[in-house]
């Protein structure tokens, strides 16, 4: 029978739940690293027993912590991230030049065929890969260097590099996403990159109809059988390509409001997409204190409220940009944590809920792996 | 024999129990005394001092003898009774909130 493990990062630690395929029972183990603050754990999809975590502390700095036996076990590995040659320098808050600096592994992404090779993204917005499970870490500078990085400005939550697609059709295409940039394509395994942001509008921040970077990108998400097609949750709105991030439309439609951090794409229906819309930019809670995810059956602009099991009212918690995840169980499992430390888990593609956990610390992340 | 006591969260990644002892050879500074600490427990590198400038990581401190070493030079000899373990250097995490 299949198995669910749910990889959960925290403000505070790293949780690993696991469960049959009826997704019932959970067990929870945790805190690993208990006191640090996990930003991210994944697993290899060809190797599920490795998991790496980005483990990493104001105090501490980063490390990097792999485990082989699906997250009983930890060893730290290297944790040298070091911008290739002269970093040169992006702007600052205040328009002037500033030095790369690093601060932290915001996301890390296993290769879907090896289980050493992994991409990490970092802030200030960097991509590393390391190919030998972790033992080092080395820069593609050729996004950096693309022409816009010395353009690049920092959000009010850093400048990171948060998402890392790969196109299972062709390992050498690769999307990521970085805060406040926009959204970049590689189509030669990371040598040489370019910007994808024709579409995105960002008035307020951007007076420029057509900057080619500057937009707050909160995530980007596909569907495996589908790698042209993406969708994306910005600062505002909700975004869809059809050409690989070649242009992009709108797809807000009747979303009560299309601010939000976390959008993923269901596992079997690739127009089947879900966001969890957040009041505004300021005010990073749900609408009238009522959580609910949304789902549009029709790849956007038509969307549906789901709540049942749900808050219905006093909820003002946060669902950040990489906490939500699916499983590819024949129903398909939606997953989704909070700020407030719940992680809710839907059974039946998110037409009801019920929490996992609901007292952990905030949850920053939260991965899905379905095993044999 | 140089003493030295880690914060709590050090002692568990690098998975020491208790203070960690070790020898240094010729002068007993900041820097030679972390030196021997990150190749004993490799570790350690990146977490009390940065990786590229190998300057003190900013939340954390070094306490010895009643004293807060944390600005001085690394080059600087350390308290005699350090370098003769009479007493430990305290590698501290400051209060920063959270």
């Amino acid at each position: 029978m299949s198995r669910v493990r749910v990889l959960v990062g925290t403000r505070k630690g790293a949780f690993v739940l696991a469960s049959d395929g009826k997704r019932q029972k959970w067990d929870v183990s945790g805190p690993h690293f208990g006191g640090w603050e996990i930003y991210h754990l994944k697993g290899s999809p060809v190797d599920p027993d490795r998991i790496y975590a980005s483990q990493s502390s104001g105090w501490f700095g980063q490390l990097i912590q792999r485990s082989n036996d699906g997250g009983k076990t930890w060893e730290a590995v290297d944790n040298k991230f070091a911008y290739d040659g002269d970093a040169g320098t992006h702007l600052w808050y205040d328009g002037t030049p500033h030095p790369w600096e690093f601060k932290r592994i915001w996301h890390l992404e296993p290769s879907l065929t090896d289980p050493d090779t992994v991409y990490a993204g970092a802030e200030d917005a960097a991509l590393f890969r390391t190919t030998d499970g972790g033992k080092s870490w080395h820069e593609l500078a050729g996004l950096r260097r693309q022409g816009s990085g010395k353009f690049w400005q920092p959000g009010a939550g850093g400048m990171g590099l948060h998402t890392i697609l790969i196109d299972p059709s062709d390992p050498n295409r690769i999307f990521i996403a970085i805060s406040a940039a926009g959204t970049f394509r590689t189509e030669d395994g990371g040598q040489t990159w370019k910007p994808i942001n024709r579409g995105l509008v960002s008035k307020y921040e951007l007076p420029d109809p057509n900057a080619e970077v500057g937009h707050c990108v909160h995530r980007i998400a596909m569907h495996a059988s589908r790698p042209g097609v993406l969708f994306m949750q910005k600062h505002w709105d909700v975004m869809r390509s059809d050409d690989a991030g070649d242009s992009w439309r709108e797809i807000s439609g009747d979303l009560p409001t299309d601010f939000g951090f976390a959008i993923d794409v269901h596992a079997h229906e690739p127009e089947t997409v879900y966001v969890v819309p957040i009041k505004s930019d300021s005010e990073h809670y749900p609408i009238d204190g009522k959580l609910r995810v949304y789902r549009s059956r029709s790849g956007g602009d038509e969307w549906e409220p789901l709540g049942k099991g749900l808050p219905e009212r006093d909820c003002y918690v946060n669902v950040l940009r990489d906490a939500m995840s699916v499983d590819s169980l024949d129903s398909c499992g939606i997953y989704f944590g909070t700020t407030g430390g719940q992680v809710y888990a839907s059974t039946d593609a998110g037409d009801s809920w019920a929490p996992i956990v609901r007292d952990l610390p905030a949850v920053v992340s939260v991965e899905v792996q379905t095993l044999a | 024999m140089i003493r030295i006591v880690l914060p709590h969260h050090l002692r568990t990644l690098a998975r020491i129990v208790g203070e960690v002892q070790l020898d240094v050879d010729g002068p007993v500074t900041q820097r030679s005394v972390l030196d021997a600490l990150e190749a004993l427990y490799p570790v350690l590198c990146g977490t009390i001092r940065d990786h590229a400038t190998h300057q003190r990581r900013p939340f954390l401190r070094f306490y010895a003898c009643l004293e807060d070493l944390s600005n001085q030079s690394p080059d600087a000899p350390l308290p005699d009774a350090v370098a003769s373990g009479a007493e430990p250097l305290y590698v501290v995490g400051a209060m920063a909130g959270g």
